[in-house]
C-alpha cells in the first residue's frame, strides 16, 4: 500500500468522534468543542469532491458508488481517508488512490492520507442504489441480493438489456475479478455481472 | 533466542509460505495468459492468478514488518532464491494440459478455502483480516475449478482418462499440503493458526465429494509423498520460475521506473 504524507498525529484528548481501527491506533479524530461544527462541514466539502471521483475500470461509477470509502477523518489540518479494495488483488487500487489524491489536491487539500482498511472485508452489499442503477446502464447487471441472503450461487440474474430472466452463467469470471459473464437466452448478449461477494 | 523470538520467527515463516504459494501459483497461471483453451477460460485463468498475487501481498506486507533483516515486500519476491521459498510443490509444477492445471488447481484451491476458514479464527487481528478478504474470492475458485473436475472427469471417455491420469499424477504432492512440522506446531499452540487436522479433514471432504461426483477414483492417502517445499527443498521447476519471474528486478534493483 502506497503511502501519502505522515500519519496523523495522536490527539491531545479524545472526542466522543474517536474511533480505533484494527490495529488500534486513532484512526478517527474530529476537532473539538466549538470548532467541531466546522469540522463536520469540512467533511462534507471532502465528500462532495470524492463523489467526483469515478472507478477507472467502471466509468460513471463513483468511488462512494462503490462503497470503497470507509471513513473521512479530518484533525488539526491532517486528513485521513480509509480506503478498502474491492478485491484483494484488484489492480486498480493504486490508480484509484491516486486519483483520489489529485481530486483532493485539486480542490486545494493538503496533508491527506489514504489508509487501506482491509477489515471488515468489502462486501458488494456496500455498493449503493444509485450505484447499481448506473451499473446497470453501462450494460453491467448489479449484485442480486444481499450476501448475508444470497446463496453462493447467482441464480436468476436479469439481463441488463433486455429485462429477461432466461440468462446463463458463461464463465465465474468475467472482464475483471469482480464480475462473471453471462448471456440472455433471449436477445443473446453476454453481459457482465457484478458478484455478489 | 527468548520465546517471543521464536513466535515471531515462526510466523515469519508461515507468513512466507502462504505468500509463496499464492505468488507461484499466480506466476504458473499467468503463464496461460494469451495460451488457454477459450477465452473464457483465459479470462478466468488471469482474474485467479490476479485474486491470489493481491492476497500474496497481503500476506508480504505483514511478513516485511517482523522480518529479521527487514526487506520490504517487493524485496521478499523478487531476490529471494529457490532454497528461501516456502511454497507447497505442488503449485509449482508445470501448467501440463488443461487437465493437469485443473487438478493442481482443485487440489490447492480445496486447501486453500479449507485453511483460510480456519484462519478466519486466528487470534491475530492482522491475520483475521487478511483471511475475511480473501476467503470470498476463494470460495469462487474453488466453485470453478470444482466444476471443470466433474465436467471433464463425468464427461467424454477421453476427458475422463486424462482427467484420472492428471490426479493420479498430482496425487504425490498432496501429501505436504496437509503435513505439520515445528512451525505449524508452534502456531497452533498459541493459537495463531488453527488446528491443522480440522484443515486437513475439509480437505479431504471437498477431494472426495467432488471426485465421487465426478466418477473419478481416489487414489491412497498413505501413497508415498513428494515432501519440502515448506522448508525450502523443491523441484527443479521452481529455479526456472524464478528465473522468469525476477528477471527485471534482478537486472534493475530498486529501479524506480520502468
Amino acid at each position: 500500500m502506497r503511502k501519502f504524507g505522515k500519519p496523523s498525529p495522536k490527539p491531545l484528548a479524545p472526542s466522543r468522534f474517536n474511533q480505533e481501527d484494527l490495529t488500534g491506533q486513532l484512526l478517527v479524530t474530529d476537532l473539538q468543542g466549538d470548532l467541531k461544527y466546522q469540522a463536520s462541514y469540512e467533511k462534507e466539502a471532502i465528500w462532495q469532491v470524492l463523489s467526483q471521483v469515478q472507478d477507472p475500470e467502471i466509468p460513471s461509477v463513483s468511488i462512494l458508488d462503490l462503497g470503497i470509502v470507509r471513513h473521512i477523518s479530518v484533525h488539526m489540518r491532517q486528513i485521513t481517508l480509509a480506503v478498502s479494495p474491492t478485491y484483494s488483488g484488484c489492480p486498480a487500487t493504486d490508480l484509484i488512490n491516486d486519483l483520489i489524491m489529485e481530486a483532493m489536491e485539486g480542490a486545494g487539500y493538503q496533508n491527506v492520507n489514504i489508509k487501506q482498511a482491509l477489515s471488515p472485508a468489502w462486501s458488494s452489499d456496500f455498493i449503493t442504489q444509485e450505484g447499481r442503477e448506473k451499473l446497470k446502464a453501462v450494460g453491467i447487471a448489479p449484485p442480486k441480493g444481499m450476501v448475508s441472503k444470497a446463496s453462493l450461487i447467482d441464480r436468476d440474474i436479469p439481463c441488463p438489456h433486455c429485462e429477461s430472466q432466461d440468462t446463463r452463467l458463461l464463465s465465474e469470471f468475467g472482464s475483471t475479478a469482480c464480475k462473471a459473464l453471462y448471456q440472455c437466452n433471449d436477445c443473446r448478449e453476454a453481459f457482465d455481472y457484478f458478484k455478489c461477494i | 533466542m527468548n520465546s517471543n523470538t521464536t513466535q515471531t520467527t515462526a510466523l515469519f515463516h508461515y507468513l512466507l509460505r502462504l505468500a509463496d504459494s499464492n505468488l507461484i501459483l499466480s506466476q504458473r497461471l499467468c503463464e496461460l495468459c494469451g495460451d488457454a483453451p477459450s477465452l473464457e477460460e483465459e479470462l478466468a485463468i488471469s482474474n485467479v492468478a490476479l485474486d491470489l498475487i493481491g492476497q500474496a501481498r497481503n500476506w508480504y506486507e505483514y511478513a516485511s514488518e517482523l522480518d529479521p533483516l527487514k526487506r520490504n515486500p517487493d524485496h521478499l519476491a523478487f531476490r529471494r532464491d529457490a532454497h528461501e521459498f516456502y511454497n507447497f510443490l505442488l503449485v509449482e509444477q508445470k501448467n501440463g494440459n488443461f487437465a493437469d492445471t485443473i487438478t493442481r488447481q482443485f487440489f490447492f484451491d480445496a486447501w486453500h478455502l479449507a485453511t483460510l476458514e480456519s484462519l478466519q479464527d486466528s487470534n491475530d487481528e492482522r491475520i483475521r483480516s487478511i483471511a475475511d478478504k480473501a476467503v470470498k474470492e476463494v470460495s469462487y475458485h474453488l466453485r470453478r475449478s470444482s466444476q471443470w473436475v466433474i465436467r471433464l472427469g463425468d464427461g467424454t471417455d477421453v476427458s475422463h482418462e486424462k482427467m484420472q491420469t492428471a490426479i493420479n499424477n498430482a496425487w504425490r504432492f498432496t501429501g505436504e499440503l496437509l503435513s505439520k512440522d515445528e512451525v505449524d506446531d508452534m502456531l497452533e499452540t498459541d493459537g495463531l493458526i488453527p488446528d491443522a487436522s480440522k484443515t486437513s479433514q475439509l480437505w479431504k471432504h471437498s477431494i472426495e465429494t467432488i471426485l465421487t461426483q465426478a466418477t473419478l477414483d481416489r487414489p491412497d492417502y498413505a501413497a508415498w509423498m513428494y515432501m519440502g517445499g515448506k522448508q525450502g527443498e523443491h523441484t527443479e521447476c521452481l529455479g526456472f520460475i524464478l528465473t522468469e519471474m525476477q528477471y527485471l528486478q534482478r537486472a534493475y534493483p530498486d529501479a524506480k521506473v520502468w
